[in-house]
Parts: C-alpha cells; sequence; structure tokens
C-alpha cells in the first residue's frame, strides 16, 4: 500500500490550517477550509483503496472482480455533502458580512473582542 | 423498547421540515405547539428508554442487521442509561428554550422552530449512537444547526463574525475527527464503536491509535471548548439569542465532554488500560488550565453574556477534569454537576434575557442599578450566582463533593482546591452583575469603548412593549432554578447516576450487551456519602463567591492602595490575556494548531 494518499494529506491539512490562519480575505479562508478538508477524503479512500480493485457498482461487473471497499467511499460521500452544507452557509455569511462590514478582511471585522 | 430508539431523532426530522415548510402561512400559536410537541415527544421517549435502560442496556440494529457471531455489520444505536438521560436532558432543554421563546422572540416562518428541532436530533443522535461515525454525523448535524442558530439575527454584525468564528473553529474540529474515523476504520475495519474497541483489545497503544485518539479528542475538545480550542465559544454566546445560548451552555458543550467519556471507554480503554496514569495527567493538566483561565476571563467581562460564556468554559475545565480522572465515580459527580451547572446556567442566560428585554443592552454599567424595580428577576439573578458556587446541599454540590472524592481516590486531592477557586470566582462575577444591576451597588463607569459595541443590540431581540417584563419570562428561569435546588435531594437520584456511570464506564461489558446480546448484571456501587468537610468546604466556597462580588463592587479603592508595580504589572497581564480574545479567525486558529500540537505531542510522548 502506498504511503503517498497519506503524506499529501497531512501535507493539505497543515497547508490548509496555515491558509486559514493567514489569510486576510474569509472567502479565501473558507477556500483553506475545503483544502483541509481535502485531506479528509484522500486519507478515506487511500484507507479503501485495493491495488487493481474497480469501481464497487456490482450490477454490471463479474462477481469475482477484485472491487475496492465501499464503506469508505460512502463516508466519503456523506463527508461531501455535510462539508457541502457548512461552506454554503459559510459562504451566506460571508456575503452578509461584506454587506454589514464593508469589508470580509477578517482584521476588519470587529464587532467582537475582548 | 428497542423499536422506539431512533424515534428522539425521526420526531423532530419530520416535524422540522414541515415547521418549515409550512411555517411562512400558518399562525405563530401553532408552530410554538408543534415544536413544543416534538420536545415534548423526545422527552418522553427518552425518559422510557433512560428508564428500560436502566434495568438493562439494549441496542437497536437499524433495518435488522443484527451482528452475526459478534461480528457487526449494521448501524447500531446503544441505549444505555447515561446516554438516555443526557438525551433526555438535551430535550429538557430545548423544552425550557421553546417555552421562554414563547413570549421572548420575534421568530417568523417557522425557521427558529425548525431548527430548534434539528438540533435537538442531532443531540438526541449524539447521544445514543453506537457507531463512530454516526457520532461524527451527529456532532457535525448539530455543528451546522448551531452555526445557523447563532447567526439567526443576520441583519446584525457580531452575529455574522461570531458564526463564522464558530463554523470555521468546529469544521475543523469535524475534519479531524473524519480522519481519525478513518485511521480507526483502516485497523480494524470496523465502525462499530464497540466493535473497535473489541479489535483494539489486546493490543499496545502504537502510534497509530495514539493519533486517532487525539484527533477525536481535539474534536470533541473544540465543541466542549477546552483551552486553547475555546475562543469560539465566547462569542458565539455573546452574540446568539438568549434562548440559543440556553441550549450551547446548558447542554451542547457538555456533550463534547459526554463524547470524550465515550470514546475513551468504549474504544481506547483496552489498548490504553496501562496507561491511565498519563492519560490522566494530560486530561488533568488541560481542564485545571481550562477551568483557571475561564474563571479569570469570566471575572473581567462586563458584557454579561460573555460573562456567562467564560463561566461556562471555567466549569467546561472542571468537567474535563472529572472525565480526565477517568473512573466512574467521577463521571457520576460529571454528570450531575452537568445537570445542575446546566440548568442554572440556563436559567441565568434566561434572566440576561429579560434584561435584554427591557433596557436593550447586558453592559454591566450601562444596567448599573436600573434592574432595582426588577424585584423577581433580581431575586432569582441572585438564587442563580450562588446556586453557581454550588452550595450544599444541591445538585451541583452532590456532583462537586463526588468529584472531590474521586480526586482524591485518584491522587488528585489538590482538584478540590481548583474546583473552589473556580466555583468562587464565576459565581462571584455573577453575583458582582446581579449587585451593580439590581441593587444599584458599587461606583457606575462610562462606557468600556472595546466592549461597548456587542453589548448594544440595536435589533429587537424580543417582541411585546418594553414597560414590564412578561410573566413567563421569569417562570422558566424560576422552574429551572428549582429544579437545580430539588433534583440532586431526590431520594435515589444520586445513587442512580452513580449506576449509570459505573455501567458507562465498563468497557468489557459494553461489548459483551451490544455485540452479543449478553445480559449485564446492574454494577453494585458503593453508596458515597458526603462528608462534614465537603459541607465546610462548600460554605466556604460560597462565602468566597460573595467576597469575590463585594471585591468586585467596593475594592477598587483597595485596588489603588496596591503597589505601583504590581499594579502595572497585573493590568498588563489581563490586557495580553484579553488581547489574545481577539475575534480574528486566523487567531483563533493559530491556537487550535498549536493545542493540537501540544496534545498531540504529549499523548505521543507519554502514551507509549
Amino acid at each position: 500500500m502506498s504511503f503517498a494518499p497519506y503524506a499529501a494529506a497531512a501535507w493539505l491539512f497543515v497547508v490548509g490550517l496555515y491558509g486559514v490562519i493567514a489569510s486576510s480575505n474569509l472567502v479565501r479562508t473558507v477556500l483553506s477550509l475545503t483544502v483541509v478538508q481535502s485531506a479528509t477524503y484522500l486519507v478515506l479512500l487511500g484507507v479503501g483503496y485495493r491495488h487493481g480493485g474497480k469501481a464497487p457498482i456490482v450490477a454490471d461487473i463479474p462477481k469475482s472482480s477484485r472491487l475496492v471497499d465501499p464503506v469508505t467511499q460512502v463516508l466519503v460521500l456523506t463527508d461531501v455533502v455535510i462539508e457541502a452544507t457548512v461552506l454554503a452557509l459559510l459562504l451566506a455569511l460571508i456575503v452578509q458580512a461584506q454587506k454589514r462590514f464593508g469589508s470580509i478582511d477578517p482584521a476588519r471585522l470587529r464587532a467582537l473582542r475582548d | 423498547m428497542a423499536v422506539l430508539s431512533s424515534l428522539p431523532v425521526v420526531v423532530p426530522f419530520m416535524l422540522a421540515p414541515l415547521l418549515v415548510a409550512v411555517g411562512a402561512y400558518a399562525p405563530r400559536w401553532s408552530e410554538d405547539a408543534l415544536a413544543m410537541v416534538g420536545a415534548v415527544a423526545v422527552l418522553v421517549i427518552c425518559l422510557l428508554l433512560a428508564v428500560h435502560a436502566g434495568a438493562r442496556p439494549f441496542v437497536y440494529w437499524m433495518g435488522g442487521w443484527r451482528p452475526e457471531r459478534g461480528v457487526a455489520i449494521g448501524i447500531a444505536f446503544a441505549i444505555d442509561p447515561l446516554g438516555a438521560g443526557m438525551a433526555a436532558f438535551a430535550a429538557v432543554m430545548v423544552l425550557a428554550a421553546l417555552t421562554y421563546s414563547l413570549r421572548y422572540f420575534d421568530a417568523v416562518g417557522g425557521l427558529f422552530h425548525g431548527l430548534m428541532l434539528l438540533f435537538l436530533a442531532g443531540m438526541a443522535g449524539f447521544c445514543l449512537t453506537g457507531d463512530l461515525f454516526d457520532l461524527v454525523v451527529f456532532f457535525e448535524l448539530m455543528s451546522a444547526v448551531a452555526y445557523a442558530l447563532t447567526a439567526y439575527r443576520i441583519e446584525e454584525r457580531a452575529p455574522i463574525q461570531g458564526a463564522i468564528n464558530f463554523a470555521v473553529t468546529n469544521s475543523i474540529g469535524g475534519y479531524a475527527m473524519f480522519i481519525a474515523v478513518a485511521m480507526l476504520y483502516a485497523r480494524t475495519g470496523q465502525l462499530n464503536m464497540a466493535q473497535i474497541g473489541a479489535a483494539l483489545d489486546g493490543h499496545r497503544a502504537d502510534p497509530l491509535v495514539i493519533v486517532s485518539m487525539v484527533l477525536l479528542l481535539l474534536g470533541f475538545l473544540t465543541k466542549a471548548a477546552a483551552v486553547p480550542l475555546h475562543f469560539w465559544l465566547a462569542d458565539a454566546h455573546a452574540v446568539a439569542p438568549v434562548p440559543v445560548c440556553v441550549l450551547f451552555s446548558g447542554v451542547m458543550v457538555e456533550l463534547g465532554i459526554y463524547a470524550v467519556a465515550r470514546i475513551y471507554w468504549v474504544i481506547f480503554a483496552g489498548p490504553l488500560a496501562g496507561h491511565a496514569e498519563a492519560l490522566r495527567a494530560i486530561l488533568v493538566a488541560l481542564g485545571v488550565t481550562t477551568a483557571l483561565l475561564g474563571a479569570v476571563m469570566c471575572v473581567l467581562q462586563r458584557h454579561i453574556k460573555r460573562l456567562l460564556a467564560f463561566s461556562t468554559i471555567s466549569h467546561v475545565g472542571v468537567f474535563v477534569c472529572g472525565v480526565g480522572l477517568l473512573g466512574s465515580k467521577a463521571l457520576a459527580g460529571v454528570a450531575a454537576f452537568v445537570v445542575g451547572h446546566g440548568l442554572t446556567k440556563a436559567a441565568l442566560f434566561m434572566l440576561c434575557g429579560v434584561l435584554l428585554h427591557r433596557f436593550r443592552t447586558v453592559d454591566e454599567y450601562d444596567l448599573h442599578g436600573r434592574g432595582r424595580e426588577l424585584r423577581v428577576a433580581g431575586v432569582l439573578f441572585a438564587a442563580g450566582g450562588l446556586l453557581l458556587a454550588a452550595p450544599p446541599p444541591f445538585t451541583e454540590f452532590q456532583g462537586k463533593s463526588l468529584l472531590e472524592s474521586a480526586s482524591s481516590g485518584a491522587g488528585f486531592g489538590w482538584l478540590t482546591a481548583v474546583f473552589a477557586v473556580v466555583s468562587a470566582l464565576t459565581a462571584g462575577a455573577v453575583l458582582r452583575v446581579g449587585g451593580r444591576v439590581f441593587l444599584g451597588w458599587g461606583p457606575s463607569e462610562g462606557p468600556d469603548p472595546q466592549q461597548a459595541r456587542p453589548a448594544h443590540e440595536r435589533v429587537d431581540e424580543t417582541r411585546d412593549e418594553r414597560d414590564h417584563t412578561p410573566p413567563l419570562m421569569l417562570i422558566v428561569p424560576g422552574i429551572l432554578l428549582t429544579a437545580t435546588i430539588v433534583l440532586g435531594l431526590v431520594p435515589g437520584a444520586i445513587p442512580w447516576l452513580s449506576g449509570a456511570a459505573a455501567r458507562f464506564t465498563d468497557h468489557r461489558a459494553y461489548a459483551a450487551w451490544v455485540l452479543h446480546g449478553r445480559t449485564v448484571a446492574w454494577p453494585r456501587v458503593a453508596p458515597s456519602h458526603v462528608s462534614a468537610g465537603d459541607v465546610i468546604i462548600g460554605l466556604l466556597t460560597v462565602a468566597a463567591a460573595v467576597a469575590v462580588a463585594g471585591a468586585g463592587l467596593f475594592g477598587r479603592p483597595a485596588v489603588a492602595r496596591l503597589p505601583q508595580g504590581i499594579r502595572v504589572g497585573g493590568g498588563g497581564a489581563v490586557r495580553r490575556l484579553r488581547r489574545l480574545h481577539s475575534g480574528h479567525i486566523g487567531d483563533y486558529i493559530a491556537w487550535w494548531t498549536t493545542g493540537a500540537g501540544v496534545l498531540g505531542g504529549a499523548c505521543l510522548l507519554a502514551l507509549r
């Protein structure tokens, strides 16, 4: 089993976090968030991958075919659906932030400071 | 009975879209009625489940996919008394929040009610599920609803920023958990928690297991707002509508603690059995840091909702210590403390809503003396403040004394002092606010340029005219405070919780009843007695809370007489501490990453 997907996932997670930390634009913050999230896809798909495996759609391939693990693929789908919801919500909030603050630079959102 | 298990999730799931669909055309009373029927149904079912599981825990396999020879394929709801009890508690909180919003909240179009029910569905599923992936999915479900509820007043600036900070921080916690699920699946080929636990039993804790545990902890502790993953909480609480704050502080945050306990005992207790000492030290250190930082920040606040939010963070620290002691007695203490704290904190937020309704501000100094006419609210607020100090013999005290006896049993006797300091500081801050707002004590002060803005709510959060307080807005917190006083004194309540906690913490028995359907005998729990020492410490804590309040109200001349070095140094430290809570999402995630590194590093080094 190749180590590459996990190394790539670790890189995506870290670089995405850096993007969220360093971003001066909330849209870029959300994009960085999707980068972090891609790490979860890679890990899940890497875990379920079998060398030479076919897509787990068993209707039209011989029963003896080698398949990749369908469970992790389903988990990825669930992951995608959940995050699509959250990202849509976040982007809507950012549109609203632009309207109310006149800026989407997190440093210029100053409604909450201790 | 098992067939009812899915209803606490299904019923609100069916009602919520209905509410949103017809909400725009239906009268307000019908939305209220429908939502409350849903919450009551969930409450009744969860209570039934808890009572039945108390006699014998049971599993509901969705679609009848039962395990074959101890190998689970299907998705399960595993009902044990503590989990079902927690779900029932969530339903109580939602019901209280909905009742309070009858007169409070100008909710239009059924959206608010629909979201509240979805929130309840997420929390109930989170408590009942026996499947690790579902645990993460329900976590995400309740989080997504919580972001939307935080930004419910989307016309204002502060809620937008608060919701963005909340959503980004918690999403990253969620991603960490997805990776953890994938890693555990890779190792064991299982998603059922009991099955993962069984597969890991007898193996030593290798780095993969430890890293997956750290990633799960990071997700749940982000939700629970442990330092330094806590920054979102104060922002979200400061801006969310009061009925939503009731749910956040009362139960959502505590669910993070619940999940930490769940994954430890079901999944990791086997492989980490030899490392309990080290894990205990790590979690207690995390808890103490959270408790003390939360308490200090709490005392420094003048925005009352933020003050209550930091008090919640501080209590979360106590709960993390309790769960971190990794014992059933401590867990029973945490459970009792969570119930008492949740009820009290919910009532305090509701009283904060009364102030918001009458004066449109929750700034302590703006409200100086203006609450004099609100006698009932003042009395209730003072009662809430005192209850927060865990006075004997009420619910919080019962929990705290269990915790204290468990911590001295585990060699952490000094935690008693930490708990006392936390209770005294957070309760003292609430009592100080009560004295200043409802009695007009202490000097007044001009607006704080930094904090005044978010404290003023420009858009109406409440309906009705402002020259009187709707009685319902006082009755609901009154009932909650009464429940705090009464529940811990109900004969059999604390022994029931102790038994439930003993069952919860039995790693092998859990696998036996989930995977093999074996009956497990109700564990015998030695009755715990409250010692005279506990009572004395409890009374001293209350006295200390009053002293803290007094110092906050009248202590300024004494501070002015301190040597200049101490004043400047202390002021500088306080300023630096407050500046960390900058409202900047990048800063928050930088702290999150630091926390992840420290927790991960500590676990990898200590648990090998």
